[in-house]
């Protein structure tokens, strides 16, 4: 079996990459952001994507550098209010959006990787988002149904990965990665500490190596916050008595 | 007098209960956290993956891996645990979560919610509020009683693209209570705040409702 492990970001998408492809990206926020390889993304040049994540980025960071550099022609997201340039070129029908509630999102993606094509849902009932989509009756409730979701490549970014691909996620930078792991054709994964096989505990694997299809340790990882809240150590806590 | 932001997060944390799992969201619904009383174990959940949501973080304790579902850094709880976004919204439309406070544009006297959308306005999403409203036990609002320009925001009807059909529980604002039979008209006076007074929460609002006798 050829190596998983590549050395760069760039060699990781070599052969990969097409215009017209759709793409997930795993992240919440910028939080746990496959960074290395959407910077890889935007130096190759690739366009027309559909790109499938739960935001877009801001406007110099993350997926936004990919709109500013006019790669994506839709999105599929739950959230997109932090980044101005989405909002210019969504309102000038220079770019397609598809909003799908965070949960049926995170559900689409699981659901597609585990080989389950439609769902039914609560969520959306009597909204927008229900339109044009098959509703039915289940125990006296009303459930939408929603499509399985995948992709041609999912990017995910993991905090610690071995030589078979195995994965474990740190804190709530994990989010959409599990998922967007198993539903791509190719998943690449960028982790911050490559592991040597056996390294990482068996017992506590977020994503098995079965999902990853290539691995490489991210030359740098920015990591930026969106919103810096603070406390002074003196304060107890500034969002209350929680845990106190 | 009409109740401050804190005064309606503080009203509005009267709603908990002991051993509950709560998600609060974005803004005024964030300061409930605050008015946890002594001695109640609520454990908060973030969408994004968290149960057990700590305070904020002093400037040593920062990291960029945790943060909260309004994308602010936080710290974790000896009690926390992370997951998927898949697993929080299994929690979450699963019907695990107990309450979830919210804020909103309109609530309907029948208990719809539209807070998402603004057409041809505002593009930003739904994010997790649709889920939270079709799966969450019970859903307490939070918000202004009247839009910047006066225009009131519990209606018969909303006129914006809902977020849900008849999720609404209760409706907490800067004026009063309401509570909201699912599915039925007419919402229910509650409380007023201090000083306001029935005429003047009667003009203000454009739902029918009926007055408690508490409020009366």
């Amino acid at each position: 079996m050829a190596s998983k492990l590549q050395k760069t970001a760039a060699d990781a998408l070599a052969g990969v990459l097409f215009d017209g492809m759709t793409i997930m990206a795993g992240g919440f926020g910028l939080c746990g952001i496959p960074e290395n390889l959407i910077a890889a993304i935007r130096a190759a040049g690739v366009k027309d994507l559909t790109v499938v994540s739960n935001n877009c980025g801001v406007d110099d960071f993350g997926l936004g550098i990919l709109l500013a550099g006019g790669q994506i022609r839709k999105m599929i997201s739950s959230y997109v209010g932090e980044n101005k340039l989405f909002a210019e070129l969504y309102l000038s029908g220079q770019l397609e959006l598809e909003f799908n509630p965070q949960g049926t999102l995170a559900e689409r993606i699981r659901a597609g990787g585990a080989g389950i094509p439609a769902f039914f849902t609560k969520t959306g009932v009597g909204t927008l988002v229900a339109e044009g989509k098959e509703v039915r009756e289940f125990d006296g409730e009303l459930y939408v149904m929603e499509r399985g979701l995948t992709a041609d490549l999912s990017i995910v970014k993991a905090y610690r990965g071995d030589h078979e691909g195995n994965l474990v996620y740190r804190r709530t930078a994990r989010n959409f990665n599990p998922m967007m792991a198993t539903a791509g054709k190719v998943t690449i994964a960028e982790v911050e500490e490559l592991c040597v096989t056996g390294q990482l505990d068996k017992d506590n694997i977020h994503t098995p190596g079965i999902y990853v299809d290539r691995i490489f340790k991210g030359a740098v990882f920015e990591k930026r916050i969106e919103q810096r809240t603070v406390r002074k150590p003196e304060e107890v806590s500034s969002l209350g008595k929680v845990g106190a | 007098m009409a109740w401050t932001r804190d005064q309606m997060a503080a009203r509005a944390a009267t709603e908990l209960r002991d051993g509950f799992y709560v998600n609060l969201g974005i803004g005024i619904p964030t300061l409930v956290a605050n008015y946890i009383p002594t001695g109640m174990q609520v454990t908060l959940q973030s969408e994004n993956g968290m149960l057990g949501m700590g305070p904020f973080p002093t400037e040593d304790e920062i990291d960029a891996d945790l943060i909260n579902a309004g994308k602010q850094t936080i710290t974790e709880l000896a009690s926390s645990s992370y997951f998927s976004s898949a697993d929080s919204f299994a929690m979450i439309r699963g019907g695990h979560i107990d309450l979830s406070i919210l804020g909103a544009m309109q609530v309907a006297a029948n208990g719809d919610l539209a807070n998402w959308m603004v057409p041809g306005k505002m593009v930003k999403g739904m994010g997790g509020a649709m889920d939270l409203v079709a799966g969450v036990k019970r859903v307490v609002v939070v918000m202004e009683h009247s839009e910047k320009s006066g225009a009131p925001k519990l209606l018969t009807a909303c006129t914006l693209p809902l977020t849900g059909q008849k999720v609404v529980d209760l409706v907490v604002t800067e004026l009063g209570v309401f509570s909201v039979d699912r599915g039925k008209s007419p919402l229910t006076l509650l409380e007023l705040a201090p000083d306001v007074t029935l005429d003047e929460i009667r003009a203000r609002t454009g739902a029918p409702f009926e007055v408690a006798k508490a409020a009366a």
